[in-house]
């Protein structure tokens, strides 16, 4: 191998990081957060103690695998060519939670289209759950109380503003970036950060104000099931982005990025995208039709 | 010339591990060839348990009345071999090979994201350790067979729990490692290793690795719905709250399907490789294995409900789901003719790797072709849960895919150890694997035809002599793979040196580029080619 490939004009050393121990850090504590999450779920409070002490190494794993990272792109390790991978392996891991939301979209479809009007059809009602109507929303047949479904033009559609603005500040906040004027990148990037929290506060009061007043719960049905599943699910991933941004924002006032070379930045510009755009199909199925 | 490949020393071409020792270097390694030594022990440990597992089954089952399980510790059994087989044993498997052989086959200086690729070996053995725990807790393992079939989830005990569990850490594990061999496909080629120059195993990887990022998710979400229906009062599968259980079916088919090609297409790709170097020919219709390994991939999504005839679903819905899955029988149908017309008029030999890729195209083809058999609903409504669709589907995946791991093992050996195995042991390791094989299975098509159930501990006295002679098979092919490990480990201590290219007829990088032994670092620059 005395030739190698620089006359194809390409970076020629790929770089690979050296032997690391968080990996297995990592899985030890998701296995200490399964067992006790196992326990708790069964009724043995002590699982708790197994659940902290699992995401407590997880945040540390971590702190300390993307320090290491942090780390290596600020000293120059990471060129075009580990760039790309970069791009390559966010684009792919965003599919895949695409994927994991197609699943819980699709039972919400399934229970609109196919289960709940099956239970209200003639043999069903005949048969099995006399009297039953088949409309939607439904807690299904067996399902006594009363609850009330969420309304979309209130607190959700004042989400779906939050989060669409959020969408535009975070790219005011590249663009920023791509001037180098690092006073608007802050500014966009904590104000990013300002309307994901504060969406992620008014789901909260969202949920708090539909287990007390509409007696709407996780249990309510298949109609409180795909709700809390796909809300709750979502909220979860702006939670993560949230945070992921907060990171960003810290590495962003500390001088990190330049103009040209901030993947860091656009790999949660995207994810945050991501989770917007799942919003929409929420708002639109879970609230609004 | 120097590297920048990042270790604590010393820089370039020797030997050295990073900066760690001992049992620390495979726990902290990033490097792929130490990722895929660790992936195979993994799936050979678990094979093991899997067959352990499997043995009992045959044992119990060598006579009719109960003997040695319980029905309830006998769905326990069943339910862990499918799982443990699956994502324990064969997909470690392939993943394993993927990490040895791509980044050397297509020039690149490792996996693309070489910590990562750490993580997604070091959650698996996290996830069996949940596996073994369910077989610890009150009512022990879950007993609902492999597709964990709601309402069934819903009164399992705390085993179920931890099984759940096990399958998301499977998932994240396949997840990253799709995410990995995407990348390191699509961006770490060397330059002049065009996509379609790149060997048939590496399009195959590329096309499961895809297959893996659409449909793990979708499992993922299935036991998720099923931990919530068991523990916080959802009902997506319960009627009574307006859900369904066919609807677990249908999302559990819809990752279940095409995580048979997950299985299969990576053992495409082995055979595409083993085959045209015994036969001294390229291999024929290149082209053709990549948009047929595609069709395959794609067609996968549209068939899921085939598992589900007997579920109850419109008839509209059988036909469409009947002619879905009987039109891959158009581009399996190419793979075959391509191997055969590999063959033809080639300069054959018939070493170990050539033999299990043989036994493969015989033997895959007819699992194939019961395939097409099940896939017809008047038939499939007769055959559905009986023997024969047990007879069917391992007669992919043990006769496909373990026959396919096996000619990958016998063929890479040398040039990952650097020794020769003892190609008269190897040859008889295949004979033995062969005819113990078509033992097990071959008369389970008789004993599923004549009715049969599966999942079922105990039998009529008319199908016991059948029976019979499945165990014995059963046991026999046990003993045979002690044969194996013996085969390897005797290679790996005192095999005789292997040249650099041991097959004359193959011609991949790894052969043509690196030496034998290959050494702990490859293609750090990548190689010029022509």
């Amino acid at each position: 191998m005395t030739q190698n490939a620089s006359t194809h004009g390409r970076q020629q050393h790929y770089s690979v990081p050296q032997p690391a121990p968080w990996p297995i850090m990592g899985s030890a504590a998701l296995l200490l957060m399964a067992i006790g999450g196992v326990f708790v779920m069964n009724g043995t409070r002590a699982g708790w103690a197994s659940i902290g002490a699992g995401f407590l190494l997880l945040v540390y794993m971590m702190v300390r695998w993307f320090g290491d990272v942090i780390r290596e792109s600020e000293g120059g390790k990471y060129g075009g060519w580990e760039d790309l991978s970069f791009r390559w392996g966010m684009s792919w891991f965003i599919f895949s939670e695409v994927m994991f939301f197609g699943a819980f979209f699709a039972a919400l479809f399934w229970a609109r289209v196919y289960s709940v009007p099956d239970l209200g059809s003639i043999e069903s009602n005949a048969l099995m759950w006399p009297g039953f109507a088949p409309r939607w929303p439904s807690a299904g047949p067996a399902f006594e109380e009363q609850f009330t479904p969420m309304a979309a033009w209130g607190i959700p559609a004042i989400n779906t503003l939050l989060l669409l603005s959020s969408g535009v500040t975070v790219t005011l906040a590249h663009w920023a970036l791509k001037e180098n004027d690092r006073r608007q990148l802050v500014l966009f990037l904590a104000l990013t950060v300002a309307l994901g929290v504060l969406f992620i506060g008014l789901q909260a009061y969202e949920y708090g104000h539909a287990i007390r007043e509409l007696n709407l719960k996780l249990s309510t049905g298949i109609y409180g099931s795909t709700f809390y599943m796909l809300t709750g699910f979502h909220g979860f991933h702006v939670t993560c982005g949230a945070i992921m941004l907060t990171v960003i924002l810290v590495r962003c006032i500390r001088g990190h990025f330049t103009p040209d070379h901030h993947f860091g930045f656009e790999g949660v510009a995207w994810y945050w995208h991501f989770v917007d755009v799942v919003w929409l199909g929420l708002f639109i199925f879970v609230y609004w039709l | 010339m120097s590297a920048v490949i990042d270790h604590d020393h010393a820089h370039g071409h020797h030997d050295h591990h990073g900066g760690y020792g001992g049992i620390m270097r495979w726990i902290t390694t990033t490097n792929h060839k130490d990722i895929g030594t660790l992936y195979l022990w993994f799936s050979f440990l678990m094979f093991g348990v899997g067959g352990i597992m499997a043995v009992v089954i045959r044992a119990e089952l060598f006579s009719p009345g109960l003997q040695f399980v319980n029905p309830d510790f006998f769905n326990q059994l069943t339910t862990m071999h499918g799982l443990i087989m699956i994502f324990g044993a064969i997909m470690p498997a392939f993943v394993g090979f993927a990490n040895w052989q791509i980044p050397m086959m297509i020039g690149a200086p490792d996996m693309a994201f070489a910590r990562l690729n750490n993580w997604s070996f070091w959650l698996l053995p996290f996830a069996a350790t949940l596996l073994a725990l369910s077989f610890l807790m009150p009512g022990g393992a879950p007993g609902v067979g492999w597709t964990m079939y709601a309402p069934l989830t819903v009164q399992m005990g705390m085993g179920m729990d931890f099984t759940i569990f096990a399958v998301h850490l499977l998932g994240m594990s396949s997840i990253l490692g799709a995410i990995n061999i995407i990348t390191t496909i699509l961006n770490l080629r060397a330059p002049g290793m065009t996509l379609l120059r790149m060997p048939l195993f590496v399009w195959t990887w590329l096309i499961t690795a895809y297959l893996l990022l659409a449909v793990m998710p979708v499992l993922a979400g299935a036991v998720t719905m099923t931990l919530t229906d068991r523990h916080f009062g959802t009902t997506f599968f319960n009627a009574a709250g307006g859900g369904d259980p066919v609807l677990y079916q249908h999302i559990f088919w819809f990752f279940g399907h095409p995580e048979v090609y997950v299985v299969a297409l990576p053992a495409f790709g082995v055979i595409s490789q083993v085959i045209p170097a015994f036969s001294r020919k390229p291999l024929f219709g290149y082209a053709s294995m990549v948009y047929a390994t595609s069709a395959i991939a794609i067609l996968s999504f549209i068939v899921w409900a085939h598992h589900m005839y007997t579920t109850g679903i419109p008839v509209s819905g059988q036909l469409f789901f009947m002619y879905a899955t009987i039109l891959i029988a158009v581009p399996t149908g190419v793979k075959v003719f391509n191997w055969v017309a590999t063959m033809w008029k080639g300069s054959l030999s018939f070493e170990t790797p050539m033999l299990f890729a043989l036994g493969f195209l015989f033997m895959f083809t007819l699992g194939g072709f019961t395939g097409l058999v099940l896939a017809l609903v008047p038939v499939d409504i007769q055959l559905q849960d009986t023997y024969y669709v047990v007879a069917h589907f391992h007669y992919v995946m043990v006769a496909g895919a373990l026959f396919a791991a096996f000619a990958g093992i016998y063929f890479w050996l040398p040039k990952w150890t650097g020794k020769m195995y003892d190609e008269t042991l190897g040859k008889i390791h295949f004979w033995l694997t062969l005819v113990f094989l078509n033992m097990i299975f071959f008369v389970q098509h008789f004993l599923g035809l004549a009715g049969m159930p599966r999942r079922i501990p105990d039998y009529p006295l008319m199908f016991e002599t059948w029976n019979k002679i499945s165990s014995l098979g059963a046991f026999g092919m046990g003993l045979a793979q002690l044969l194996f490990l013996y085969i390897v480990v005797k290679c790996i201590r005192s095999g005789a040196p292997a040249p650099q290219k041991p097959w004359e007829g193959a011609d991949s990088l790894e052969w043509t580029h690196l030496p034998t032994p290959v050494p702990y670092h490859s293609f750090e620059t990548p190689p010029v080619l022509h």
